[in-house]
């Protein structure tokens, strides 16, 4: 027979709302698809989860049950390389990491330029393991020169508007995006690195880049580009956010534009605020060549306070598939980026609770009601009446990263071999358990 | 058997000082050879090397191929431009299908730095690295220090001056390790636009004034200015490189007495260097190629048959 009151209950773990701002023991009860009560145990509860069938209980002792997680930043290669990974294998690993909802970027062949683009997308997307939202160019063909529809874009279902993997060089052109953008009320992500100072760079500007001969990407390209965004927003008035910030000046600027109250967001990504440049001469490995580039401890740091003090309220995978095959070679010439949608939430737990920079609840809200409250996302948190999107967190199992294990279609993982604390245990959308771990 | 603590030269930033006078002193052994009226020895009878060049060059793959075959090595050129091999197969499936045919060891020039490691990574071949990108070039900074020591009979406390393009020389940069470690006092002078980021962190002597560089040196070593960096906007002109960084006679004055000049070719005479210098009796370009024919000796009889650690 089971509960008819509820369909699903998540009994005796750590719920953690960053929302609600609580976090505490409680049972979590889902009746059609949505949050339908949280209590806190007592006799009368008891009774209650006698009631239901053992196929209706998820036992969550000794874990902690938050608002599924949302990555504002993934790349699902489809349409165009699926090889490296389709919509629906990116959806498994972002499942099998703990998200339940990601926005995929416009880079994918054809372009998200146009509302077939975004309508293949979402078609693709239905009834997969997690929640697909979809960011529209910014300019036609992601070529910087004219406006893409936004107008349609946003009508179709777009969330925010990005040319990411390009910066948009031309500043008349990013003021036109922003202004017209603010008609739609949705952000513009832009990918911050002034590309003429960037040109034909391949690893961070320092000391490593000098030691092995490698062409620089530098940070004041990066810093320069914040700048001028930031410049645009003010006179603009719109939303800005930057992608994937990596430098101490950067999230400076944005630390103050903030203060100035401009209204501009950001997000930060595991290798930013984890790895460090010294890593490449060690084995020239293709994987940790990424856009913008792995950076020195300072800028590692930087991102950290950042993190710390609220400057930068998501934290994003930027997960980028690439074939095994295409990484596989000379160091400046693999495609830049690493997958990381089932790494981040341990990287985020070895990295930034465990060393005691964030707490869990400072943590959970980069990741689930700041993106969800910027991108006008559904969940985020587990108030009564939302969405059941659910992350139930084992938070110290330790496990080693490998490269077999991964339901993302590609490999390109720095992190292979790595030894993290933390894993989504089972993984909640729409009420439906769509991951559920060893 | 005592030899390197490597079966491969990728480069000689952690080479250690026993490796390189190891090195150094072999390659005495292979000069005398050449000052032979037979210039062969059988040292490397049986084995296979492969020069894999994805670079043009002509004096360091005849130089590599000629040291081969004065050790009786069997030798086979695979020599292709990295642009028409991006459009066929991998660099690793290049690699695999040469040692398929039995290669015992591998000379590698590669514009990409690192792809001498990615070799290691991919044949069990010794590889030597013949430059890759701006990485490293190991065999001609050990032709540079042989010279020097040569001359002097020690490397320990002489002042070395290297001018040029230090943020795109893979020389300049093996000469700094290799130098460094052997204790000479190294110094870099170029201009400021050319000097990579956190050059300091060389921790060499940095100058963009070619006088006060060359103030009490011993050894100047002059490296070729590619004219495409005038026209990425590296340096406004020739005419104004020359007078700031050219070697000519009037800079001489600056040197120590029994100074040395030094190229690793190929010259612009008049550009960064003046014939009257470089073909002054202090100049010892020439002595630096045949040098670098022995070294490359003693490199290949010194890693030949080196197998993976534990066999």
């Amino acid at each position: 027979m089971g509960s008819k009151k509820y369909d699903m209950v998540i009994t005796g773990g750590r719920v953690i709302d960053s929302a609600l701002g609580f976090g505490k023991d409680a049972h979590l009860f889902i009746k059609d698809q949505k949050i339908a009560a949280i209590e806190a145990n007592s006799p009368a509860i008891q009774r209650v989860l006698k009631t239901f069938d053992d196929s209706q209980i998820v036992n969550a002792e000794g874990k902690l049950v938050v608002p599924g997680l949302i990555d504002v930043h993934v790349h699902l290669r489809e349409p165009g390389n699926e090889g490296a990974e389709t919509i629906e294998s990116g959806c498994r690993a972002a499942a099998a990491g703990g998200f339940t909802a990601v926005c995929c970027m416009p880079n994918t062949h054809p372009r998200i330029d146009s509302q077939e683009t975004v309508k293949f997308v979402q078609d693709r997307a239905k009834n997969k393991d997690a929640r697909v939202y979809v960011a529209g160019a910014i300019t036609k063909n992601l070529e910087g020169e004219e406006l893409a529809e936004i107008g349609d874009l946003v009508k179709m279902g777009a969330v925010a508007i990005t040319d990411d993997g390009y910066y948009v060089q031309n500043p008349a052109i990013m003021r036109r995006a922003l202004e017209y953008a603010k008609m739609f009320d949705i952000p513009v992500m832009q990918h911050a690195e002034d590309s003429l100072l960037s040109k034909g760079g391949i690893m961070n500007e320092s000391y490593q880049s000098t030691r092995l001969g490698i062409k620089g990407l530098p940070a004041v390209a990066e810093e320069i580009a914040v700048l001028r965004d930031i410049a645009l927003c003010r006179v603009t008035g719109s939303r800005l956010h930057i992608q994937h910030i990596s430098t101490k000046r950067a999230v400076e600027a944005v630390r103050q534009a903030k203060k100035e109250g401009i209204n501009v967001t950001t997000e930060a990504c595991p290798h930013h605020f984890v790895l460090t440049d010294d890593e490449i001469g060690k084995e020239f490995n293709t994987n940790l060549r990424v856009h913008p580039p792995i950076r020195g401890a300072e800028d590692r740091d930087a991102v950290i306070e950042g993190l710390v003090d609220g400057t930068i309220e998501c934290i994003a995978s930027d997960h980028a598939p690439h074939s095994t095959e295409d990484k596989d070679a000379e160091f400046d010439r693999a495609p830049a980026g690493m997958i990381g949608l089932e790494t981040t939430l341990a990287l985020v737990k070895t990295y930034l609770i465990d060393k005691a920079y964030l707490s869990w609840a400072d943590a959970i809200r980069k990741m689930t009601i700041n993106p969800a409250s910027i991108f006008g996302f559904q969940g985020g948190t587990l108030e009564v009446g939302s969405v059941a999107d659910i992350t139930i967190i084992d938070p110290d199992k330790r496990w080693t990263v490998k490269a077999d294990k991964f339901r993302s279609l590609s490999r390109n993982s720095p992190y292979i071999g790595y030894r993290l604390s933390g894993k989504a245990a089972t993984t909640i959308l729409d009420g439906r358990v769509v991951f559920s771990g060893k | 058997m005592s030899g390197l603590s490597s079966r491969h030269l990728l480069g000689l930033e952690s080479v250690p000082r026993e490796d390189i006078s190891m090195i150094l002193d072999a390659t005495e052994t292979f000069r005398e050879v050449l000052d032979r009226t037979i210039k062969k020895l059988p040292t490397l009878r049986g084995i296979t090397v492969l020069n894999l060049f994805y670079e043009p060059s002509t004096r360091t793959r005849i130089s590599f191929e000629l040291a081969e075959k004065r050790l009786s090595a069997d030798t086979v050129n695979f020599t292709t431009s990295t642009s028409s091999v991006k459009k066929g197969e991998s660099l690793r499936d290049t690699v695999q299908n040469i040692e398929a045919m039995k290669i015992d060891m591998a000379v590698v020039r590669h514009s990409s730095s690192g792809v001498p490691y990615f070799l290691t990574q991919c044949m069990d071949a010794n590889i030597i690295n013949a430059g890759d990108g701006a990485h490293e070039h190991p065999t001609q900074a050990l032709l540079d220090m042989f010279t020097i020591r040569r001359k002097y009979k020690k490397l320990d406390g002489l002042r070395v001056v290297l001018v040029g393009d230090v943020m795109h020389s893979r020389v300049i940069r093996s000469n700094i390790w290799g130098l460094k470690t052997m204790g000479a006092s190294v110094a870099l002078c170029g201009p400021s636009t050319l000097l990579p980021y956190d050059v300091e962190k060389f921790d060499c002597d940095v100058y963009t004034n070619m006088d006060e560089a060359l103030e009490g040196a011993d050894v100047v070593n002059i490296m070729r200015i590619q004219l495409e960096r005038q026209q990425a906007g590296l340096f406004p002109s020739q005419r104004e490189y020359t007078n700031l960084f050219g070697m000519n006679k009037e800079r001489l004055r600056h040197l120590n007495r029994n100074y040395t000049i030094m190229h690793p070719g190929p010259m612009n005479r008049g550009v960064e260097i003046s014939s009257e210098v470089a073909d002054s009796d202090n100049a010892v370009i020439l002595d630096q190629v045949t040098n670098g024919q022995a070294v490359r000796m003693a490199v290949l009889y010194l890693l030949s048959g080196r197998k993976e650690e534990g066999q």
